[in-house]
């Protein structure tokens, strides 16, 4: 028998479990540089967000479903809200206005989350009865809410796969993304898909963040950190291709936890080496069309 | 009586300016000093954000890495390893490093353009912040470090100007901004500076007419890079200190909304922007309760009115107001 085997396939669940879930957060960003042309540095805010319903609908329903269930509508709603006041009209704007909005948003939801939560760290519980661990070979035990996790984030991903590639929302969202001018002119309104499409995001964002509460600490912050990586995965997938988001992410998730195994060293860089590498050989990202 | 161009008034306001700028001290407001020189080394930086995104069109969200490179390059120097306390010695170290670091950074992020541009501008940023937030070699670790005294200025024995004296100090960073804007000014007139402004105009254009567009971006993006370096090494002079969060992305976001505060592509709009900025941070500190609240919806409420910026604002009223022809 090979010791060292149950300790490599710890890594591995972690690196799955990290992986899908950057995956729901840069799924959304990807889409929203895609069929809108929008760039939106707040999106890390989304999974704070996210984050900071979980913590304090479980302290008010005493449910962590029923917390998520709420959370995700309200944060739909949130997302529909920016839709509609800020970013609708920035879609014809540069960039840099667009940084600099999402920016300002940035420092709004800090504000916000500081004064009506505080600034320390948090921790949600596990719901009692996923709060058990397996057991991996003879010694260890693994933890089964972070395979739970990995098993939502697949559900998603995969009703995330039909709905963009079998329906007719996903069609139409699919033209907007390869070119939204020649969508709009053949009748698709593509004002109902960018809002949907953002929403979608914000909504993806938000339920990375809340699903991921009870096995990470809900600290101010969290949302830049998440969102530089997402940024790191969008630029190796390719803008606009969420299967390349998948496959970035995964990469991404593997690279970070083995290299903190392997070479603690340059763990934190592994990432952005790659990212480097990615961009001698495809600056476009590996699934751009 | 010959009518007054629109240049004129620019250069009335520059001589304005500077000379408000060195009669500051007489008024003898020490604490406001040290502000004042905080917000022209603040200008330093945006005009050298302004070369990238204002003249040659690329969006940068990583321009506090060079700011900290420049910090970092005299703190290593000075306190870390104690190699010299010269000016003469840690100044050009410091810029050719900068110089050094973002020939290579700018091979590879020049590849990209648009949205890619900013992202990974942000993400080369991050690793400069992971390098002096996590290599004790090079001086990293959360709180940053203090240092031991301000460069000297030694010629042959006789030490030039006394920076540890708080007012050639604030004389020393005003000094540093006029020379850096008459370099910038004069690089923008230059042929090469030109090429770089018809690279924003026209990118394809200028590619198809001969000129090695990356080799002019990349270039562009030394001199701003070396142009922020420089200001990060006044920086950590004046303070006596660095920290991780001089390369902090905040950092880059303030550059960037400075040069929409103050407009972008006219060297002034790096000062206006510093000036705004500094003194709505203070003024919401000072009077309201939620400072990043009033900020960040500031910014916002820019954003989507006042795109042009605080230069705009004459010009918007003009046509607001002038007369139907």
């Amino acid at each position: 028998m090979d010791i060292s085997i149950g300790p490599l396939l710890i890594q591995a669940l972690n690196a799955i479990q990290y992986g899908l879930l950057l995956f729901l957060i840069a799924s959304g960003l990807t889409l929203i540089f895609g069929v809108m042309g929008v760039i939106n540095i707040a999106h890390g805010s989304f999974y704070m967000m996210g984050a900071y319903f979980a913590f304090t609908l479980t302290g008010l329903t005493g449910n962590f479903f029923i917390a998520v269930f709420i959370g995700a509508v309200l944060s739909v709603v949130v997302g529909l809200f920016l839709e509609w006041a800020l970013f609708s009209h920035l879609y014809k704007r540069n960039h840099l206005e667009q940084v600099l909005l999402s920016y300002g948003l940035i420092l709004i939801f800090e504000e916000i989350r500081s004064v009506t939560v505080g600034d320390s760290v948090h921790s949600v519980p596990i719901p009692s009865w996923l709060n058990f661990s397996i057991p991996l070979g003879e010694i260890m035990t693994y933890p089964f809410y972070r395979i739970f996790i990995s098993l939502v984030c697949i559900v998603i991903a995969i009703a995330l796969y039909i709905l963009i590639n079998k329906t007719r929302v996903g069609s139409m969202i699919r033209a907007g993304a390869s070119n939204s001018g020649m969508a709009e002119i053949l009748g698709v309104n593509i004002k109902i898909v960018n809002r949907l499409v953002f929403s979608l995001g914000v909504g993806l964002a938000a339920f990375a963040g809340m699903i991921n509460a009870p096995a990470s600490a809900v600290a101010p912050g969290m949302g830049m950190e998440v969102l530089i990586v997402s940024f790191v995965v969008v630029v190796i997938g390719g803008i606009g291709s969420v299967w390349g988001a998948l496959f970035a992410a995964m990469v991404i998730a593997f690279a970070d936890t083995f290299g903190s195994v392997f070479f603690p060293q340059v763990a934190s860089m592994l990432t952005y080496i790659i990212m480097a590498l990615v961009l001698l050989w495809r600056p476009d990202g590996l699934f751009k069309r | 009586m010959k009518p007054m161009t629109r240049n004129t008034y620019v250069y009335i306001l520059w001589a304005v300016f500077f000379i408000a700028l060195l009669l500051f001290p007489l008024l003898q407001l020490d604490f406001y000093s040290e502000m004042v020189s905080r917000i022209v080394i603040l200008t330093l930086f945006a005009v050298s954000l302004d070369l990238l995104v204002g003249y040659t069109g690329l969006v940068s969200f990583g321009h506090a890495a060079w700011f900290g490179v420049g910090a970092y390059g005299f703190a290593i120097l000075s306190t870390k390893y104690q190699v010299a306390d010269s000016l003469w010695v840690t100044l050009p170290v410091s810029l050719i490093a900068a110089a050094v670091l973002s020939c290579i950074v700018g091979f590879f992020v020049l590849r990209t353009r648009g949205i890619y541009f900013i992202m990974v501008t942000l993400a080369f940023a991050q690793v400069f912040y992971f390098l002096v937030h996590d290599v004790p070699a090079i001086g990293g670790s959360t709180d940053g470090m203090n240092l031991y005294g301000r460069p000297t200025m030694n010629i042959a024995g006789w030490d030039v100007i006394d920076l540890e004296n708080p007012l050639s100090m604030y004389y020393f960073i005003l000094a540093g901004l006029f020379v850096s804007l008459i370099f910038l000014w004069a690089f923008l007139r230059s042929p090469l500076g030109r090429a770089i402004q018809g690279i924003k105009a026209n990118e394809h254009r200028m590619l198809s007419v001969g000129f090695p567009v990356f080799k002019y971006k990349l270039i562009a993006f030394i001199v701003s890079s070396v142009l922020a370096a420089f200001a990060g090494y006044l920086f950590a002079v004046q303070s006596y200190g660095v920290n991780p969060e001089l390369l902090s992305w905040h950092k880059s976001a303030d550059a960037l909304l400075m040069l929409i505060l103050g407009g972008m592509g006219h060297l002034y709009g790096g000062i206006i922007g510093a000036f705004a900025l500094v003194l709505l941070k203070e003024l919401f500190m000072a009077y309201t309760d939620w400072w990043q609240m009033w900020l960040g919806t500031t910014i916002v409420l820019l954003v989507l009115f006042l795109p042009g910026g605080l230069v705009s604002v004459p010009h918007r009223l003009k046509t607001l107001l002038g007369r139907v022809s």
